[in-house]
């Protein structure tokens, strides 16, 4: 039975009429997962043994009639994601030896759903990263062409879904993490408003920026998991007490008057014209579900990659402080004094990417050149805040490309960092305004999936996953698996 | 904007990293093309125009109440540790 | 040098204080692990204070609310809308990399405080600002060869640093300012000012100039001074370096110096020599704190009888010296133990207020003890006083049943009563007591009576002895006075 290719909503159903046992799921996408390690590369850690167990408390669970909505599932979790007991590497040799001594709150509260963790995804270092060629454990692969990327800085996640390895993996977007990704390989990803899900235990890259979310193949299991991921967190402060809606309820109110907003500036020159093709086709399948689509303007959105590329790694290279070689992760051997402790111990644990943002960001900081860089950037993110906030005053949602172009070849962007980073054009705005936002499959270029963004305003998750799930009932795009994973 | 290799010392060095000679050139090349790129920020008009502190407007920090709800976990904290001894983190003779 | 000789050499010296006194919170300012002095090393650090990845900062509510009344007690602007920085550089005691502090948007605002000086003048110190911020760990070096160890339990403690404006002139105001503040923490309940132990600290900001000279000299920064005696000797080293210094054509060096109490001198700090840029930036961990007015009013009902409402008060009741009132008021225990004596004698403040700064002052000093220890209630002395005021027993005598009952813990009456020291006032005891004396002198008596007036001290004390102390003095005075002349 190919229950790899079903949904985490299928599956939870599978389970509840005894159709398999947890611990054959389980050890199904184990296998799954062990047999394509070697060529795609998403995983740093596998958890066969402790999931196992996990599986056969929840066939017991499942039995007695017990369980909650998750029980018995597997997921993966990003490798940024503190898991208790579990190695929790962050992509990186600084954190190759941590073992965290507790869960992140979403990893908790997916556990007490049910779910059962069966391994740590691979992706690029500190969640800084494009494409997931950063990770000190080598590059992940894209399911579709392996020579390809599959996106960052989750790729680990994406790939895991796309490959279905798994139904469903966590993953966190500060610059379009999960969207970019997402769109590579084909897959649903959502990132929720700032504050929605809790960052307590979710390594930070970029504290005002980063958000937990999740990879999916539909909008339909993502609503699922972001009910029960979604939520106030007392350890957080940045996370907002507002109750979490039934998303899953909220899946199939009618779509028709949604008022769709074309963003003139995500349609410049940039876009791939085949890639603009089957975003155009995916919006005439909304105007035939009775959307209106109108054209609206952003005119400072140009400005979002310069913002973000000051703000992110500002807070980086303080968040990023803590790892001195002194309490956890990597310590050089054999310190002469104190200063080369701290040099060597970081100059060897980080990688160069991670050096790189980190130096940006203690230059922005620093004196003499706070105002002219990090002050201004915070300025212009309130005017990219303040249009999107305009731009919402007239239509429902944002729609547009997740990416400039379809994945693209190992090696062929790292050379300049700037190439790479203008890889995150289209998402980086949603992050800075602290906006929800989604990618779904809209098609083909080449063969290589193609991903549609939506963009909401705060606190909008449920619309987002109604229009995605109107758009999933009407295509099959979601559904499609590479040849070698089906 | 061009940074010179002393400003590339100067940041490796508030930043605790070391740097080897060849990697030094390499920072110092692509921490200027980032900077060059960062300069378009300069085509915004931000006068009256406030920093954003956070993305979501009106909120304000929740006050904790101040109630003790830790226990002594130094052992399973120091775990991950390099080097302890008698419950102390150790580094390299400091020198005040 | 002596201060006078100082300014007579045509310098001034200029001095600023910043006081970190830590806040008597029961848990930390961003975690809720205990504050409590002297546990074993890293008990008391949890997950945030350790700075561990993935771990978020909330700020406990109580170290607002003491900093606000800090505020207000110095008739400070409260800030409605205040905002933690990261202030950021690398030292072992500092784990997350970075000091959660206040930079620009202090929780209080400019304040002053009056200082009574030795000589009895007054002057006003300003208060820049007091901010909020969170205390590093310590560095262990004893009985560690090569290394040093370092202990958080300390790390996350509440602290508010109260900035003084550049104006005292002379060691002895910083000093008596230092004392004002520290008896004003204490009588706000909001810092236990236990030096030894670390919760009451001082850094002294020292420069000096010619006379008449509009601009301030570089000034050189003495860290962590704790106790009243250092402060004060450090300045006057300090001062007497930099003068010394300049007129012998040196430059005085902007940098951080340590006291050595041993030497009796200040040096310069080798490990933070380098001036540190701290990049500052506010924290995106924490959000603005928003007090409204209910917020701030509901702590201003809670502020004490301040010390010096409660010296005029104490001038004014007790009839007391603007010095005697200063001596009980320096302490709120104190204070409230000196009312509880008065108002069992009500009709001798005065008689009250000598016995409290001496008898009993000297007597908790030579045991190291303070009064709220509890050792002499205060009806207990009021019980003795009450003994001199009807006369029962001498002042002298009163003393001795101090001593008793210090030592016993027994009662005036009951110690009077075991050991017959009631005074004698029989007038026809008192005559036969003369009569024996003179009889048995008649030598002195003759001379006495040929003139020598200084005798009568001689009859004083020998009627005293022959009564064992307990002759009523002023009715003995009034029968020598009688029947010595014959």
């Amino acid at each position: 039975m190919k229950t790899h290719t079903l949904s985490l909503t299928q599956l939870a159903k599978g389970l509840r009429a005894k159709e398999y046992s947890s611990v054959e799921l389980v050890r199904g996408f184990l296998d799954r997962i062990d047999a394509h390690q070697p060529t795609l590369n998403a995983m740093v850690t596998i958890l066969r043994e402790p999931a196992l167990v996990a599986a056969q408390a929840a066939d017991k669970d499942l039995a007695a009639g017990r369980g909650g909505p998750l029980t018995g599932l597997p997921i993966v979790h990003k490798d940024l994601f503190c898991t208790e007991g579990v190695l929790t590497t962050c992509g990186s040799h600084m954190l190759d030896n941590f073992v965290s001594p507790y869960d992140a709150t979403v990893v908790a509260k997916l556990k007490s759903a049910g779910a059962i963790t069966v391994a740590k995804a691979n992706m690029d270092e500190f969640a800084m990263g494009s494409s997931n060629e950063t990770s000190y454990f080598g590059p992940v692969r894209n399911p579709w062409n392996t020579d390809l990327v599959p996106g960052g800085s989750s790729g680990g996640s994406a790939v895991t879904v796309a490959a279905r390895l798994a139904p469903a993996a966590t993953a966190t977007d500060t610059g379009g993490s999960i969207r970019q990704p997402a769109a590579l390989c084909g897959v649903t990803g959502i990132k929720p408003t700032y504050g929605r899900v809790s960052r307590y235990g979710m390594i930070a890259f970029a504290s005002s920026l980063d958000q937990g979310g999740v990879i999916t193949t539909s909008a339909a299991d993502a609503a699922l998991l972001m009910r029960e991921m979604s939520g106030f967190d007392p350890n957080d402060s940045t996370s907002v007490d507002i109750p979490v809606p039934d998303y899953v309820a909220e899946l199939d109110a009618p779509l028709a008057g949604l008022k769709i907003g074309l963003l003139k500036e995500f349609f410049d020159t940039g876009l791939d014209a085949e890639n603009e093709k089957r975003i155009r086709d995916a919006l005439a399948v909304y105007e035939r579900l009775g959307a209106k689509i109108q054209e609206v303007s952003l005119p400072n959105l140009p400005l979002s990659v310069p913002a973000y590329y000051v703000v992110a790694p500002a807070e980086c290279s303080s968040n990023l402080a803590r790892f001195d070689g002194v309490r956890f992760g990597h310590r050089a051997k054999d310190p002469r004094d104190l200063m080369d402790l701290y040099k060597r111990s970081r100059g060897e644990g980080f990688g160069a990417e991670v050096k790189r943002r980190i130096m940006t960001g203690t230059y922005v900081l620093s004196a003499g050149y706070y105002d002219a860089y990090y002050l201004k950037a915070q300025k212009v993110r309130q005017l990219i805040a303040d249009d999107f906030k305009r731009a919402f005053g007239t239509v429902d949602v944002l729609m547009g490309p997740t990416t400039p172009t379809a994945a693209f070849p190992l090696g062929d962007k790292t050379s300049d960092p700037i190439t790479m980073y203008l890889n995150d054009i289209y998402t980086i705005g949603a992050n800075l305004a602290g906006l929800p936002a989604m990618s779904i499959p809209c098609g083909f270029v080449g063969g290589l999936p193609v991903g549609l963004q939506i963009v909401g305003p705060h606190f909008s998750e449920g619309k987002l996953l109604n229009a995605a799930h109107a758009f999933q009932r009407e295509t099959d795009w979601h559904s499609r698996v590479p040849e070698p994973f089906k | 904007m061009a940074l010179t290799r002393e400003q590339i010392e100067n940041i490796a060095h508030l930043a605790r990293l070391q740097l080897q000679p060849a990697e030094l050139a390499v920072y110092q090349q692509s921490l200027s093309s980032i900077f060059d790129f960062v300069g378009e920020l300069n085509k915004a008009d931000v006068t009256s125009v406030a920093p954003m502190a956070h993305p979501l407007p009106g909120q304000s920090q929740r006050l904790r109440a101040d109630v003790v709800t830790e226990t002594d976990r130094h052992e399973i904290n120091q775990q991950n540790a390099p080097q302890v001894a008698a419950g102390l983190y150790l580094v390299p003779k400091v020198i005040e | 040098m002596t201060e006078q000789g100082m300014s007579e050499t045509g310098w001034e010296t200029v001095i600023g204080l910043e006081i970190h006194a830590q806040l008597a919170t029961k848990s930390k300012i961003f975690s809720g692990s205990a504050t409590a002095y002297g546990a074993p090393p890293n008990a008391q650090a949890n997950l945030v204070d350790l700075g561990y990845p993935g771990v978020l900062p909330v700020l406990n509510g109580q170290a607002v609310r003491m900093a606000v009344k800090f505020g207000l007690s110095i008739g400070a602007k409260i800030s409605r809308h205040s905002v933690f920085a990261r202030k950021n550089y690398f030292y072992p005691d500092l784990p997350k990399g970075y000091q959660i502090s206040q930079y620009e948007l202090p929780i209080v605002a400019r304040g002053s405080i009056e200082i009574v000086l030795d000589d009895g003048a007054k002057k006003v110190v300003g208060v820049t600002r007091a901010h909020l911020e969170e205390d590093a760990g310590k560095s262990l070096h004893e009985g560690l060869p090569g290394v040093s160890g370092i202990d958080l339990n300390r790390a996350g403690t509440p602290l508010v640093e109260i900035v003084s404006e550049p104006d005292m002139r002379s060691a002895k105001e910083a000093v008596a300012y230092m004392k004002k503040v520290h008896t004003l923490v204490r009588y706000l309940e909001i810092c236990d000012g236990n030096m030894q132990e670390g919760s009451f600290r001082c850094d002294a900001n020292v420069s000096v100039r010619k006379k008449g000279a509009e601009k301030y000299g570089t000034r050189a920064e003495i860290k962590n001074l704790n106790s009243f005696r250092f402060v004060e000797k450090a300045i006057n080293y300090e001062v007497a370096r930099q003068i010394d210094l300049l007129e012998s054509g040196g430059k005085v060096a902007q940098e951080t110096r340590l006291y050595d109490p041993d030497k009796g001198e200040t040096r310069s700090m080798r490990s933070k020599e380098e001036a540190n840029d701290y990049r500052y930036f506010p924290d995106p961990d924490l959000l603005p704190v928003e007090l409204d007015d209910e917020f701030v009013e509901t702590i201003r009902a809670t502020l004490p009888e301040l010390p010096d409402q409660k010296a005029m008060r104490f001038s004014s009741q007790y009839g007391l010296s603007e010095y005697d009132a200063g001596v009980l008021t320096a302490s709120r225990e104190l204070a409230d133990y000196y009312e509880a004596v008065a108002r069992e004698v009500p009709k001798e403040p005065k008689l009250a207020a000598n016995w409290v700064m001496g008898e009993l002052a000297a007597a908790l000093n030579k045991d190291g003890i303070e009064v709220q220890s509890g050792k002499l209630p205060a009806e207990r002395l009021a019980g003795l006083l009450k003994r001199i005021e009807d006369q029962t027993i001498s002042g002298k005598i009163a003393k001795e049943v101090f001593e008793a009952m210090w030592a016993t813990g027994a009662t005036a009456d009951a110690i009077i009563e075991e050991k017959g020291l009631k005074q004698i006032t029989d007038t026809s005891a008192i005559e036969k007591a003369i009569d024996e004396v003179m009889a048995k002198n008649p030598g002195q008596l003759a001379d006495f009576r040929a003139g020598k007036d200084k005798l009568f001290g001689f009859f004083v004390g020998q009627v005293m002895k022959a009564t064992g102390g307990k002759a009523n003095p002023a009715q003995l005075n009034e029968l020598l006075k009688k029947k010595l002349p014959g």
